[in-house]
């Protein structure tokens, strides 16, 4: 091996979401500060097979902070102690030698846990599902460039989507809110010509399958978006409050 | 018939045949280029509606074809199941790309057309791509923006609302349209919502965290997959009138590469040992420009999107060993060797010959790092030029330097900003104040299933889209070009083209997963599941794959050698025997275990890495991304040879170890052959 850190690791473990978890200790010499911290999951893990044990079930999978897999509480906070990064760009240069380091799944009722560190995040794609589209068949479209957005529109659309749906803004909230993910969605598609529409229907339904889910409420305490790896803004919460009343004062449905 | 049996032992090529196999039938419509898809389109047999709903689709990954497909398919009325490996479809690998998508929109009046985006397209294959595919891709290309833009995805726009470009490699026209570095992103999330709705109604049927492990033939027709729920370990029939192959390229067969860490082959090779043939597996494309590796630790490599060569610069010490950093190096000691090399297309070379040069220059002794293994990609002219602009713009025409500096920087940040802060995070070392340090790595593979004009496997009722299919790349894909391809197949090629063949299923009725093919299927899966776990060894299914990784990439990478190529069939074979004896996978197969679903694509990337170095020992000649060192000019520029090679490799399994090679001729009647060249 080649570095020399070592660290102390207390680790989540559970079977699936019928049994009771608990937290691991861990030893692991030789750690680089240029490992990125899952790859540090995955010395750790070649060790518990040498040593005969199961390996802790983690989700990843792009590895470079776009596709929104992995999922650890670091220390009391999702993604670790930097801010706009996900684990998977968290390297360990970020930690000293000697650290103990906690690491837990989501916690949310809403992602009940499937294994060790993995939760299971379908609710968000039901949230998508209820309203986070545009109603546009294939083939339907007109000219790409018929319809000029202003820049900032457009720059303003782009931010929210920017949003990886990693859950973490869940992770972060203590009333398990998902509103800055939900909002995120409402405000790209408030933003843009095209979702004008559908806008009221979108937020009556998006919200309310939110709320289905057990989502909490929003306090306004801000943790989602400090700890969001892409930074997303408590803007798009304001936003998607102002959409939602609106529409529910000119609701027919719902 | 031109065949070659491939016995490593008894290797023998018929040279001179390049006749296209009668095992092969392309369905290459008749008529002029330009009217080939439109008219085959408004002919193609349709399913009317009453019957669509009687048709069942399975769509096999949710990427940009795999989403676009499903949503497509469901919207015309087809009864569709999605699966994906991920946790949400959103996941897959797509949403990394970064730089773009092409489109002949023409929006910059720089002289772009479908037939000049078809002739790049061509040409940066190096002429090893089928006419008739390409052209229809160039066609629909526009169509893909407005469907896009309709959705709701957010390009990047100028000050008067329209659609911004930018330049990519191989290319002299700004065609790309992008969205910051997340293009990718922002084009799945955008046929993810389309797949969602279709989801949210109903239509589609999605199974998150389920796994292919294999293809139901009946009666010589794919008929349905085994699917394995990854939570629960169960494994499921699933019955379908066609099957779509969406799953992506196989890059990870060289461990480090830019794709997801979940990123397999074991769909498209399931199906390949069961009848369909892979198209030229040896066609990979490597990367210029990927953040060097740093350390034995690695577990994936992290691409530096190719927009970056817009404004970047290339170069290395003209001093070998120059250890100072590359800010200090002054101007004169600098080797710009893509603007030395190749003045018409400089920085903008297609992604095989800047990686070729970039190998070229530090196995010359000339890189830079720690490792010698990176050259700079530098931004210092690109952030005057943007602050001397940024100047003028706001009518200062006496600012000082670090104004136009600050400046230049700003802008820099708004076009490559998550770019340069991800280099940041990676290295721990800041683009602003110092040049990248990059280096070439595996990224994209052209090979893949082979399919028709239809996009249908040699198995009937078996279809493959996107990267996992062979059809328009050639030997070396463009830059934005993935993109393109992922969603001309899923949102306009399948949807016309699946009815010439579901036309003829609307008296089949419902199938039943009962049949004994089924069954017996199932039992194949669920043996080699349990024959994993039996085995018990000491070795764990990551060190294979990085064993695999290692043999692939030094004798199957960027060069390639008769030699290395026979040494590393005969250490694969060992590997498989040793993996098949002495693996450990730990746990069951009855819950949540991510040790066993690596393990078996492990196995599969094994088999796979054997016929890659078959088929790169079988063709003797370079072209893009397959560069054998025998053949190349004295200036060490890839040695085409048309004469015996203008033909896709269709290889057909037969058994273990052995596979029998079909060709299917290529045959330009549009395009006048040259030697290409961006000198």
């Amino acid at each position: 091996m080649e570095g020399n850190m070592s660290l102390s690791l207390k680790v989540w473990r559970q079977s699936n979401k019928e049994t009771a978890g608990g937290f691991e200790n861990y030893k692991l010499d030789s750690v680089s500060p240029d490992m990125s911290f899952l790859e540090m999951f995955d010395v750790l893990n070649e060790q518990l097979i040498e040593e005969g044990k199961e390996p802790v079930a983690f989700d990843h999978d792009c590895r470079e902070g776009i596709c929104g897999s992995c999922s650890m509480y670091i220390n009391g906070r999702p993604h670790g102690p930097l801010r706009g990064v996900t684990v998977c760009q968290l390297h360990m240069r970020s930690f000293n030698d000697g650290d103990t380091i906690v690491v837990e799944p989501w916690r949310a009722q809403a992602f009940p846990v499937i294994k060790d560190l993995v939760v299971d995040r379908d609710a968000f794609d039901r949230v998508i599902s209820a309203g986070g589209f545009v109603s546009v068949n294939t083939g339907n479209a007109q000219d790409a460039n018929s319809l000029p957005v202003p820049k900032e529109a457009a720059d303003d659309a782009f931010s929210a989507a920017a949003c990886i749906g990693c859950g973490a803004c869940v992770a972060a909230c203590k009333n398990a809110s998902a509103m800055l993910f939900v909002s995120a969605k409402i405000s790209q598609l408030a933003l843009l010509p095209q979702g004008q529409a559908e806008r009221s229907i979108r937020a009556e339904k998006m919200v309310a399958q939110m709320d289905a889910e057990g989502f909490g409420a929003c306090t306004n305490t801000g943790a989602c978006s400090a700890e969001c790896p892409k930074e997303i803004s408590m803007e798009n919460i304001a936003r998607m409050n102002r959409e939602y009343i609106g529409a529910k004062f000119s609701s027919s449905a719902v | 018939m031109p065949v070659i049996l491939f016995s490593f032992s008894k290797f023998r090529l018929n040279k001179n045949n390049m006749a296209t196999s009668s095992r092969l039938d392309a369905k290459v419509p008749q008529g002029p280029l330009e009217t080939k898809w439109s008219k085959y389109r408004s002919s193609v047999p349709l399913v009317n509606p009453a019957n669509k709903r009687n048709l069942e689709i399975i769509v096999i990954g949710t990427g940009l074809a795999g989403a676009s497909a499903a949503a497509t398919l469901a919207e015309l009325g087809y009864a569709v199941k999605a699966f994906c490996f991920q946790d949400s479809p959103r996941r897959a690998h797509s949403i990394a790309a970064q730089g773009g998508i092409n489109a002949a929109k023409n929006y910059q009046n720089d002289g772009d057309s479908i037939y000049r985006l078809f002739y790049d397209t061509i040409k940066g294959g190096d002429y090893r791509s089928r006419e008739g595919n390409v052209h229809r891709l160039a066609e629909v290309s526009g169509s893909i923006i407005d469907q896009c833009v309709a959705a709701g995805v957010p390009f990047a726009r100028e000050y008067g609302g329209l659609l911004s470009n930018r330049s990519f490699g191989g290319t002299q026209v700004q065609r790309t349209f992008y969205a910051a570095g997340q293009t990718g992103q922002q084009l799945l999330l955008g046929a993810y919502s389309g797949l969602q709705r279709q989801v949210g109604m109903g239509t589609v049927k999605m199974y998150n965290r389920h796994e292919m492990l294999d293809i139901v033939n009946i009666d010589g027709k794919c008929r349905g997959i085994i699917a394995r729920n990854l939570i629960t370990g169960e494994l499921e029939r699933h019955a379908a009138h066609a099957v779509l192959l969406c799953s992506g390229g196989y890059g990870n067969v060289f461990y480090l590469s830019t794709n997801a860490m979940g990123s397999n082959v074991t769909a498209a090779w399931k199906a390949h040992k069961r009848g369909a043939f892979f198209g030229n597996p040896c066609f990979t494309q490597i990367h210029p420009t990927c953040i060097p590796v740093s350390g034995e630790h690695q577990s994936k490599l992290t691409l530096m999107s190719e927009s970056l060569r817009n404004d970047g610069r290339i170069w290395v010490p003209k001093a070998k060993n120059d250890t100072r950093p590359g800010n200090e190096i002054p101007e004169e000691e600098r080797d710009y060797y893509l603007e030395r090399r190749y003045p018409a297309f400089g920085n903008l070379v297609p992604r095989d010959i800047a990686s070729r040069a970039a190998k070229e220059r530090c196995d010359a002794g000339y890189g830079v790092g720690s490792s010698k293994l990176a050259v700079f990609l530098d931004f210092a002219a690109a952030v005057e030029r943007y602050g001397r602009a940024e100047a003028n713009k706001n009518n200062i025409h006496n600012a000082s330097d670090s104004d136009i500096i600050a400046w230049g920087k700003a802008v820099v940040k708004e076009k490559y900003g998550n770019l340069f802060d991800m280099y940041k995070q990676i290295t721990g070392e800041d683009p602003y104040q110092v040049p990248m340090r990059i280096y070439p790595a595996v990224h994209y593979t052209m090979g893949g299933l082979w399919v028709d004009y239809n996009l249908m496997t040699t198995v009937p009722g078996l279809y493959a889209l996107g990267e996992a299919n062979f059809s328009d790349h050639g030997a070396n894909r463009l830059g934005a070009s993935a993109l393109m391809q992922g969603l001309a197949d899923g949102y306009f090629v399948i949807p016309y083209t699946i009815g010439s063949y579901l036309s003829n299923e609307i008296r089949t009725g419902k199938i039943s997963t009962e049949h004994e093919v089924f069954v017996k299927t199932e039992q194949e899966v669920r043996e080699r599941i349990e024959k994993l776990l039996k085995i018990q060894g000491k070795t764990s299914p990551e060190i294979f794959h990085r064993r695999l990784g290692k043999i692939m990439w030094d004798k199957c990478g960027m060069a390639r050698n008769e030699q290395g190529l026979k040494e590393a069939i005969i250490e694969i074979r060992q590997l498989r025997e040793e993996f098949w004896s002495d693996v450990k996978v730990m746990g069951t197969a009855t819950y949540f275990n991510p040790e066993l679903d690596k393990a078996n694509r492990v196995a599969d990337f094994i088999e796979l890495g054997e016929l890659m170095c078959i088929d790169a020992l079988t063709r003797n000649e370079s072209c893009g991304g397959h560069f054998r060192e025998e053949y190349q000019t004295e200036e060490g520029e890839a040695m085409r040879d048309d004469e015996n090679f203008m033909f896709v490799s269709a290889w057909e399994h037969k058994g273990p170890e052995e596979w029998e090679l079909h060709k299917e001729e290529l045959i330009y009647e549009n395009i006048k052959i040259a030697q290409r060249s961006y000198k």
